[in-house]
């Protein structure tokens, strides 16, 4: 069998072990489905930061006990259900089975998969959450009214990047594009989003070595980088960090780098420690014995925006959840300072972006002065105005 | 001109001399990120000296005779017991894991602490210093309150989003209330017949009636020229009569006033950078608000609601209490 299920069930047995009274009786059973497609990780110079096995799956099964707290004072069932695609195996039967438990679905696949997914639902009831893929046409021409997006688009992490150098008044820009698959992607949101912020983008290379770096980036990084003129800030597209982990300190001019390296737009990243973070942070490292990364978190957030509407509702069909979390009332304490909430004309979530180093939260965009008529965290990624989304248009 | 070291003796015995009799009173402010407690003379306005604690201290608050102070060091896993006169820590209560907010019983003997890591409520004895009990409650508890009559215990807690009742003669639940996004503090007022719940990422006050556990009303906010998502009430306190609440509103960096009777909000008053707790001196005249993020208190003139005079502090002032010295 190309793909296994299993089941989280505590909720019943949690319940019952607890002396407390649900007031407010609304019972409720709520069951999720947490869908992975396996993606075998991209052969990379270095070793040092391997992609944990269980990416992803412990958000999930954190935000189960984060419901499941609240659901018991309330008289809430709580049921997580774990499907594992392996690398090549059967992604859209695997889907169809999750389905026919729920119509919850949380999905950590790559954008293909998404895409598939999408098509499958299309006029069903079910409600889908993108938390693994980035890719921006998910959000806008290839939308689909029966999925929301709790990772943020590679738009909105390209924009938080720009709003620090245009507030920093690095105007001119420098590109460095990988050969690696997403590579390609992100340099084309980070040319986007310069445009968007009016920064220019002089000199751009391609990174076509394939020697090995840990022995001689200082040799040949200086050199590769001389050709680029002189510029503020160096950009960096590699989206398996293969090459750009290689790049600071050894380039030919004494200037920052961003993107895949040193000043990186991050979800959610183990620096983050205010607002209330260093508890999720430590919540998370006690389950799961190491830090919190980005998918983990959209992960999480996809299952805790159940849980809220869950609550808030007090129902438990897909479509009232969906209608609640777009309108006006909905809003998911996140740890990132301000209220979550999604965006009503593509189910994207709108949150602010870290903007870190390895050592420390340099920034958080929205960066103070960028305005938006509705809210600032619409000037990170895809607004109403120019979005292609026509899923969402009642 | 420099002066003599003669001079210099001299004018500082003088201070010495003048310092002496007249003590005035103080507010104790917990340092979070600098593990101590800086203390203000409320008559000059100044920080006095500086005492070290455990770990990120948070939650403080003094015995009724004041002769004790119990400092909940989050990261010490501890809450510690000062002797306010000599800053020496006597002994650590046991408090469960992540101490965070506390509140002292109305009998000057238990304590109830929120354990942050842990989604419980312990009670302590601190003659006995012993747990007396533990209660599981939602996901980060933090606020806490009892009611006038010691009948009553509340914990809120912030993911889980609610207000837990506990009953103290049995140490159970016996209601859990929903409120907005991230509940941070609770304080019975009226004589105990109201209970006010802040919610900082919802941005409300919810009022309940105590005797039937029933929302009354909601208190929203709104700082000209400020995002509502920025206005995040966190710690608030009542004036004499419990006619009006001051409530620190995080990172709008304001002090709304709330008619307490009508439920409006009267004013704001710019203070300093994240506002997150505050108490009062001893008539209720002054508050004074600790700002986390620009690492001072801001010292507010209650009968003028003007901002006063802003005194600097060590790193992420989270705490407030209030000691009189005669």
């Amino acid at each position: 069998m190309s793909w296994r299920s299993m089941a989280i069930c505590l909720a019943v047995t949690f319940c019952s072990s607890l002396a407390s009274t649900p007031t407010d009786a609304q019972a409720a059973d709520v069951t999720v489905q947490f869908v992975q497609q396996k993606v075998p990780p991209p052969p990379v110079l270095s070793n040092l930061d391997p992609i944990p096995e269980d990416l992803g799956l412990r958000g999930a099964e954190l935000a189960l006990t984060d419901n499941m707290t609240t659901g018991r004072f309330l008289g809430q069932n709580w049921t997580l259900e774990i499907t594992q695609v392996e690398p090549g195996g059967d992604f859209a039967s695997a889907l169809d089975a999750a389905l026919a438990q729920t119509d919850l679905v949380i999905l950590d696949a790559p954008a293909a998969q998404v895409r598939e997914a999408a098509s499958r639902v299309a006029g069903t009831t079910a409600l889908l959450f993108n938390a693994g893929a980035s890719d921006p046409a998910l959000r806008d021409e290839a939308c689909s009214a029966n999925m929301l997006h709790t990772l943020p688009s590679e738009y909105m992490l390209s924009d938080a990047l720009m709003q620090f150098a245009v507030k920093r008044r690095w105007t001119d820009l420098a590109l460095i594009t990988g050969e690696g698959p997403g590579d390609a992607e992100q340099a084309a949101a980070l040319e986007r989003s310069a445009t968007k912020f009016g920064l220019k983008i002089g000199a751009r290379k391609t990174w076509a070595f394939d020697a090995d770096m840990r022995r001689n980036a200082s040799q040949e990084v200086p050199l590769f980088t001389q050709e680029l003129g002189d510029y503020d800030l160096l950009l960096v597209a590699d989206a398996a960090n293969d090459f750009a982990r290689y790049i600071p300190f050894n380039t030919w001019r004494p200037r920052p780098v961003a993107g895949a390296e040193g000043l990186t737009p991050q979800v959610w990243d183990r620096v983050v420690e205010q607002w209330g973070a260093a508890q999720l942070q430590s919540r998370f490292a006690e389950l799961a014995g190491r830090d919190m990364q980005g998918r983990d978190y959209a992960v999480w957030a996809a299952m805790r925006a159940i849980g809220e509407a869950v609550t808030r509702t007090k129902a438990a069909d897909a479509q009232t959840l969906r209608s609640y979390m777009l309108g006006p009332d909905f809003e998911l304490a996140g740890f990132k300072g301000r209220p979550l909430t999604f965006r009503d004309w593509n189910g994207q979530m709108r949150q602010p972006i870290a903007l870190t180093h390895r050592g420390a939260l340099v920034a958080q965009a929205p960066l103070e002065g960028f305005l938006h008529q509705r809210t600032e965290l619409d000037t990170l990624g895809l607004d109403a105005p120019e979005s292609r989304c026509a899923a969402f248009k009642q | 001109m420099k002066p003599t070291p003669l001079l210099a003796c001299l004018s500082s015995l003088c201070l010495l001399g003048a310092a002496t009799p007249a003590l005035s009173d103080e507010i104790w402010v917990t340092n979070e990120k600098d593990d101590t407690i800086s203390v203000i003379d409320i008559e000059t306005m100044e920080v006095t000296r500086t005492i070290p604690t455990g770990e990120r201290p948070r939650g403080i608050t003094f015995s009724k005779d004041f002769s004790v102070v119990y400092i909940c060091a989050s990261d010490s896993d501890a809450v510690q017991v000062m002797d306010p006169a000599t800053g020496e820590i006597l002994h650590d209560l046991p408090s469960g894991e992540d101490p965070e907010q506390f509140v002292l019983h109305p009998d000057d003997r238990h304590l109830y602490i929120a354990n942050e890591d842990d989604a419980i409520t312990t009670v302590v004895d601190t003659v006995s210093r012993t747990v007396v009990a533990q209660i599981d409650v939602g996901i980060e508890p933090e606020g806490m309150a009892v009611s006038p009559d010691g009948k009553i215990a509340i914990t809120t807690s912030e993911t889980t989003n609610m207000a837990h009742w506990i009953d103290t003669e049995t140490q159970e639940l016996f209601a859990n209330t929903l409120v907005d996004s991230r509940p941070r503090h609770a304080e019975f007022v009226k004589g105990g017949s109201e209970l006010w719940v802040s919610a900082e990422i919802g941005g409300t006050i919810s009022v309940f009636d105590v005797a039937t556990q029933a929302e009354k009303t909601k208190i929203s906010f709104e700082v000209a020229n400020m995002h509502p998502d920025r206005v995040q009430p966190v710690g608030f306190e009542f004036t004499q009569g419990d006619t009006h609440a001051f409530v620190a509103l995080g990172p709008s960096n304001h002090v709304a006033v709330v008619n307490a009777e009508t439920y409006e909000v009267e004013d704001y008053i710019l203070v300093g950078r994240r506002v997150w707790h505050m108490d009062f001196n001893a008539d209720r005249s002054l508050l004074f608000t600790t700002n986390g993020v620009s690492g001072d208190v801001t010292v507010i003139d209650v009968a003028s609601r003007k901002a006063l005079k802003s005194i600097k502090v060590g790193r992420f002032p989270w705490g407030a209490a209030f000691r009189p010295t005669n």
